[in-house]
């Protein structure tokens, strides 16, 4: 465990961004924004930033190749341009645990290497969460907020940054930035743990349960009549899909540039009328299927095709963003039988 | 705080289930904390008392709702307004998108609702709200009581309230106010006092931050297309395919465009923005124009009047004119 004092804190980032671009959350009007830091930029107090880590990884659009046609031959040109190592400081426990929910799809055979190459160049500071919002639930996942994983883990108290290099990528950046930091126990960073778990304890969802969901519900909950009612003042908007850290659909499209094929790549949402649209027609025909698809794929497909893994994280952004306040807890307390019935 | 009570709003609607003019009540749900209301359909007396509420964080406008709801069902449904709500109801009505028939539409007057998102700018983790007149009491998880003056966090279509006037209700509760000689270009005058370049900046670093999730457009009382032209794979203009940031301003400013002269100006697309763009300075600087160059004009203030732009007159103003007239800026 190492550590710096809260007022060297811009010293460490000065020096980290040195070698690599390094992003943290900060305040704009809209909200937290992760940002490339330069100098004179402040780290955001805010409980969470609006848009999640996953941006990262899987941007919302990316060129994913260029066809050239010259007569009869095709040339395709790689269009991707990452190739330097990049440093996010600041990422949640439940935005870490996202990378794990998209790492299992993306990186599962066939590997998405757009994914692959920026996960391979991102090194992850994460801090542990000491002011929870009262949306957030990560718990319910099974996820601890005082312990969270990445690359780096820190706890953040008044006067000082603790830090603990948890993989290679870590321990080669603290080694880095050695100079700047000093050996420490972790009295305070167990303090600060048992100060999250209570609060944790007191938040407003603390008791939220994922028990009836998991591997292999699928048949309990897809005819379940209450579908209706969930998801008769959904606007059909993309909202939650495009806020949350683990929602993973994309569309590819080929467009003609008038010098050749570009083929693009963007976050999609099933919350969309054409989404999976095929030449047969569209296989969910009206909102409430589109609604059903988004939370049975969260918390019944994704487990049962992940052990058991569920694929929401807790962050609480759909409800906080959800235009009408509908989201994936009024789902769980409404279907999710006896083990909620007491919330 | 809402002068009409709770109590007052679900007594009518029970009683309105129990003689039979409705089968079906359109109301607000509580959801899990003060501020979080969703829209939901009641049946009956049970279903009201345990979660319908009224109360200053029920901002979502009704109107479009009854196009799918009225196609449901032979019965009536009862649908509550707020005076900005009932423009949007005639406007559409306008349009025929729904059959008045099938609607027993029901006023309630309207103190301005909050905008959650002020709050927690200073109250970030909110355990509970309550309400005095003019005083907002937050409960915070971590900085303890903050309290509000209710005007500071008032919606921005609130605070530029355009009229308490119901225009359009089968049943009023409450008393009926007056068309608001209300403050709400003067964001849009600002904007045009701007150089173009600095116009566009703005433009430019307030739709940067789009996501095309489009709730403004899902939300919008005035985009009822049952095949949106961004939704349609065959267009070449899907929404999923902005290859940059100036498609992202092209769908803003074509929406705005298609609405022009049919927007009431509810202001819904800024509220559900969850990037906070003010949408609602496109809409506005349009409906600007339109009440300069051919007279006043408010969309929805009656069933099937003619928006100027759909309706030619021999005084009406010539083009050049009006880019003469609008500084340029036409």
């Amino acid at each position: 465990m190492r550590k710096i004092s809260i007022d060297k804190l811009y010293v460490l980032f000065s020096s980290i961004a040195e070698s690599s671009k390094l992003y943290i959350p900060v305040d704009t009007k809209a909200g937290a924004k992760f940002e490339e830091w330069e100098s004179g930029k402040t780290l955001s107090n805010a409980l969470n930033t609006v848009r999640s880590t996953k941006d990262f990884f899987f941007p919302q659009t990316e060129n994913l190749m260029d066809f050239k046609v010259e007569g009869k031959n095709i040339e395709i040109i790689d269009t991707r341009s990452e190739s330097e190592d990049f440093v996010i400081f600041g990422v949640r426990a439940c935005d870490v645990k996202s990378f794990e929910v998209l790492d299992r799809v993306f990186l599962s055979e066939p590997v998405d290497s757009y994914y692959k190459n920026r996960r391979e160049h991102g090194v992850i500071i994460s801090v542990a969460c000491i002011k929870p919002a009262e949306t957030c639930f990560c718990g319910t996942f099974g996820i601890d907020a005082a312990d969270p994983e990445g690359d780096v883990v820190c706890y953040k108290t008044d006067d000082a940054l603790y830090m603990d290099a948890k993989t290679e990528k870590g321990k080669k950046l603290l080694d880095s930035v050695s100079c700047l930091t000093d050996e420490a126990d972790t009295k305070a960073c167990d303090e600060q743990k048992e100060l999250i778990h209570e609060r944790f304890s007191k938040l407003p969802l603390a008791n939220l349960s994922a028990d009836a969901f998991g591997s292999g519900k699928t048949s309990e909950f897809f005819d379940a009549p209450e579908w209706r009612e969930l998801s008769q003042s959904c606007l059909g908007c993309g909202t939650c899909t495009f806020v949350c850290p683990t929602c993973q659909c994309y569309d590819i499209k080929d467009f003609n540039t008038g010098h050749g094929i570009r083929r693009f790549r963007c976050w999609d949402s099933c919350m969309y009328s054409e989404f999976t649209k095929m030449s047969a027609g569209q296989p969910r025909l009206t909102q409430l299927e589109r609604f059903r698809q988004r939370f049975m794929h969260k918390l019944v497909y994704y487990p049962t095709n992940n052990d058991g893994l569920f694929s929401c994280v807790g962050c609480g952004r759909c409800l906080s963003k959800c235009p009408i306040q509908m989201n994936i807890v009024k789902v769980m307390k409404k279907l999710g039988g006896k083990e909620n019935a007491a919330n | 705080m809402q002068e009409i009570k709770r109590e007052i709003l679900i007594s009518k609607a029970a009683e309105l289930l129990e003689s039979g003019v409705v089968d079906r009540v359109l109301g607000w749900k509580a959801g899990e904390f003060d501020y979080d209301v969703t829209p939901a359909m009641f049946h009956n007396a049970d279903e009201l008392e345990k979660e319908f509420v009224w109360n200053d964080f029920c901002g979502a406008n009704f109107s479009k709702y009854l196009v799918n709801e009225t196609g449901k069902s032979e019965n009536k449904v009862l649908v509550f307004l707020k005076p900005c709500d009932t423009y949007s109801f005639n406007q559409l009505l306008t349009e025929h998108r729904f059959d008045r028939e099938k609607v027993y539409a029901v006023g309630v007057s309207c103190n301005g609702m909050l905008d959650v998102n002020k709050i927690k700018e200073s109250a970030e983790s909110i355990a509970s709200i309550s309400m005095e007149t003019d005083k907002v009491m937050v409960d915070t998880l971590y900085d303890g009581k903050i309290t509000f003056e209710r005007k500071d966090v008032l919606s921005e279509r609130c605070i530029n309230c355009k009229s308490k006037k119901h225009v359009a209700y089968d049943e009023l509760l409450g008393e009926d106010g007056d068309v608001v000689d209300s403050s709400r270009f003067d964001e849009v005058e600002k904007l045009e006092k701007m150089t173009p370049d600095e116009r566009f900046a703005f433009w430019q670093k307030e739709l940067s931050r789009c996501i095309r999730c489009n709730a403004c457009r899902d939300v919008c009382p005035a985009c009822t297309c049952e095949k949106c032209v961004f939704d349609n794979p065959n267009s070449g203009i899907e929404n999923k395919a902005a290859a940059n940031s100036f498609e992202e301003k092209m769908f803003h400013i074509i929406r705005a465009f298609h609405v022009a002269g049919r927007c009431t100006d509810c202001g819904e697309c800024s509220r559900v923005c969850p990037q906070h763009i003010p949408l609602h300075l496109l809409n506005r600087k349009f409906i600007k124009d339109i009440d300069n160059f051919y007279g006043e004009y408010q969309a929805g203030s009656e069933v099937g009047s003619r928006a100027p732009i759909v309706n030619y007159t021999t005084e009406d103003l010539e083009p050049g004119e009006a880019v003469e007239r609008g500084d340029g800026n036409a």
